[in-house]
């Protein structure tokens, strides 16, 4: 059930996509609206069938949340950009960045269908049997999704051109500078705020697994890496007052490093890795 | 600071190059290069494994930079300890030019720079401005923590603030960096982590450390009564448990069931279900049978000791077991290896799987070597640690929480709410400021105006 939702799910993003895009290129407002509901609908999907999916894992009597495995993970992902992206949409009335959030909860349900990524439920591992799981997985990923957000705002803040010419073409349609490093900067102090709160879930819960609070496993290292660059772009922000371009570059760098203590890690040797 | 000078110049530099902020980007931003390095390079791991990937040459240069071992090494700490002196001179420097803002004497109202803030909300209302004045005042009283009114030319400014506290958030947030690196430094200088393997049945009293190749006598006994592994239909782990004792003099202290999530802590002293194995029981047999009739020949046997070929054709010694194998990628799960010297032949290994017991015919000698009879014995591998800097560590989670919440998310709010007669029509604007380069003025001018704009 949760897996024909999903597929569905990733064929509703898609089409968020053309819509986004089609809206931004041929300036029409119905296609911003339809755009705007067809995301909504998409997110609702994809949260129903997180909640199916859980009631799936009791119904097969090894019930758990549905926070697990890399699957569960990239739908999750997927959910809490598209979430994070529609509150921002209807708090700044803005769609011009749905062109850039739309792609990114699009490839996370795209790369979550790849045949490589095991969508089967899973029972869960010793070391998963814990109600930290939730808190820890839910407060990382809001914290990604946020930081994705900011990454799509910095993108479209370093392709608008700097000499505060209207631009022309589809290029003068991104919204005004300001608006972009105003919101770039809010969405790193929430995405900041979150997975400072993941780490500490996932300290305190490393506490009471493994005996330790901290251990420099890859994963637990990238995200302090993660954690240390987006420090430093608050600083180099409201301390030096640095704006626009250099913390646009600061926010993409922090990003790769979110990247890849979502994925790379799983190239190195260690606990988190997804089987 | 700077009345300091005539003490030193030296020292008045050292203070500043403490307190720039440019040091704390910097250190940051180098924390988070160098600890990429102990991510690619395996940590702790042993020497032979470093040459064998390494080689000499580099494994030398590697080591004499503490490479293997980074996160505890001189100079990451030494990183560390500027992160430390910067946080603290910046607290410094700042709270005492902070402390007046937060704590004036007189607070004062910048009329002209509220008035001319960038984002402002403006409409008109049909009514006078002294009939508003009592229902926007009683609105500010109740939601800003202080307000003033001045006159004005054809109408007056409700001036109001609040959230002039919320400074000091990021003050915690520091704070809470300094609890965190002091939780770490009484944890590794008064806890300890080490590890424990223990049988089924028996007892430990020594542990042996995770550093420097020392072991810690506990003060008491670990005893394993009993351990269990058990499995869900697919194969994967469901659970490992191990049912243990503290035993001290003889008595019994205290017996749990520990679970990997579910450790005992008992007097300081954390003990978590971290690995576990199994051990072949003393005596087994060996089965030899002969390929052409299919006739079996047994014989017991135990581990190191040499069990005869049937028809006098030479020697068997099984020399080791693991109870984990992989051969080509397939998990073999327990195996023996052992030297099989026929007469008149060289002597080969043998590696026989306790699960698979025609395994031995690709060696395609006379006989299919195979052991049966086996009884394990299982231990359970358990962590053991102690870390008494744990709770000044959580209490600078829950401060680090706190401060970030009120850095990011409150504000010291100064707004102007300018109520003026203008050609017979009454104008209301609201303005504002917010602590320095923050974001979301626009946002309280907006909310504020809409507030007012729908008072009764």
């Amino acid at each position: 059930m949760s897996a024909e939702i999903f597929s569905i799910v990733t064929f509703i993003y898609g089409l968020s996509v053309i819509l986004y895009v089609a809206a931004w290129v041929f300036k029409k407002s119905f296609l911003g609206g339809l755009a705007t509901w067809v995301t909504v609908a998409g997110a609702a999907g994809n949260g129903a069938g997180l909640v199916f999916r859980w009631i799936e894992s009791y119904q097969m009597g090894i019930g758990h949340a549905p926070l697990s495995n890399l699957y569960e993970s990239l739908v999750f992902f997927s959910f809490s950009l598209a979430g994070i992206y529609l509150f921002i949409e209807f708090r700044y009335k803005m769609k011009s960045i749905g062109v850039a959030a739309s792609p990114l909860f699009f490839l996370a349900m795209a790369y979550a269908s790849l045949p490589k990524v095991n969508s089967g439920i899973q029972p869960l591992i010793p070391a998963l049997q814990s109600n930290w799981l939730i808190a820890h997985v839910i407060t990382c990923f809001l914290g990604y999704a946020a930081f994705a957000v900011a990454f799509g705002t910095s993108l479209m803040f370093l392709v608008k051109p700097v000499d505060g010419r209207p631009g022309t073409g589809i290029i003068g349609l991104i919204p005004d500078s300001d608006i972009l490093d105003d919101l770039t900067h809010q969405m790193v102090m929430f995405g900041f705020l979150f997975l400072s709160l993941g780490i500490i879930t996932g300290s305190v819960w490393a506490n009471q697994a493994w005996g330790r609070y901290w251990g420099w496993d890859p994963k637990e290292t990238w995200s302090l890496i993660t954690w240390l660059i987006y420090a430093s772009l608050l600083h180099a922000r409201l301390m030096r007052g640095w704006q626009g371009k250099r913390i646009a570059l600061l926010s993409c760098l922090g990003f790769i490093a979110v990247i890849f203590t979502y994925f790379g890690v799983n190239l190195l040797p260690g606990l988190h890795s997804y089987q | 600071m700077r009345d300091k000078s005539d003490s030193g110049g030296m020292l008045d530099g050292v203070w500043r190059f403490f307190a720039s902020v440019r040091l704390t980007v910097a250190v940051l931003l180098s924390l988070a290069v160098t600890s990429i390095i102990g991510t690619v390079i395996p940590q702790n791991m042993t020497p032979f494994l470093y040459l064998r990937s390494y080689g000499e040459g580099l494994y030398r240069v590697f080591d004499a930079l503490d490479m293997f071992d980074m996160y505890h090494s001189w100079w990451f700490r030494f990183l560390l300890l500027i992160l430390v002196v910067n946080i603290i001179i910046c607290s410094i420097n700042r709270l005492s030019a902070t402390w007046k803002i937060i704590f004036p004497k007189t607070p004062v109202f910048p009329v002209v720079r509220l008035k001319q803030a960038k984002h402002k909300e403006t409409w008109q209302v049909a009514d006078s401005p002294e009939s508003v004045k009592n229902r926007f005042l009683s609105y500010i009283a109740k939601n800003y923590r202080t307000h003033e009114v001045q006159p004005e030319k054809d109408g007056f400014l409700i001036l109001a603030e609040k959230g002039r506290w919320t400074r000091l958030g990021v003050y915690a947030v520091h704070f809470s960096v300094l609890l965190m690196v002091l939780g770490g430094l009484i944890g590794s200088l008064l806890g300890f982590e080490g590890f424990v393997n223990i049988p089924e049945g028996e007892s430990a009293a020594r542990i042996r450390l995770i550093t420097g190749n020392a072991e810690k006598d506990l003060g008491f006994l670990i005893r394993c009564n009993d351990f269990d592994i058990s499995y869900y239909e697919n194969g994967m782990p469901r659970e490992y448990r191990s049912n243990i004792s503290l035993v001290k003099d003889g008595n019994v202290l205290v017996t749990k069931d520990i679970r990997v999530n579910d450790p005992l802590r008992f007097a300081g002293v954390n003990i978590f279900q971290s690995s576990w194995g199994r051990t072949p029981g003393k005596r087994f047999k060996v089965v030899f049978t002969e390929e052409s009739s299919g006739v079996t020949y047994e014989s017991e046997a135990s581990l190191g000791e040499e069990v005869q070929v049937p028809g006098d054709k030479g020697v068997l010694i099984l020399d080791d077991f693991k109870s984990e194998f992989s051969f080509k990628g397939v998990n073999l799960g327990g195996v023996f290896i052992g030297r099989l010297a026929l007469k008149d032949q060289e002597p080969t290994n043998v590696l026989l799987p306790v699960e698979f017991p025609r395994f031995d015919r690709m060696r395609r000698g006379e006989h299919v070597i195979s052991v049966s009879d086996l009884a394990y014995s299982y231990y359970t591998g358990l962590q053991v640690t102690r870390d008494p800097g744990v709770p000044v560590v959580y209490v600078g989670f829950v401060l680090m929480i706190i401060g970030c919440y009120i850095t990011f998310f409150m504000f010291h709010q100064k707004v102007c709410v300018a109520v003026i007669e203008k050609d017979g029509q009454t104008q209301v604007a609201v303005s504002g400021i917010l602590g320095k380069n923050r974001p979301g003025m626009a946002a309280v001018a907006k909310q504020l105006s809409n507030r007012l704009k729908h008072l009764r």
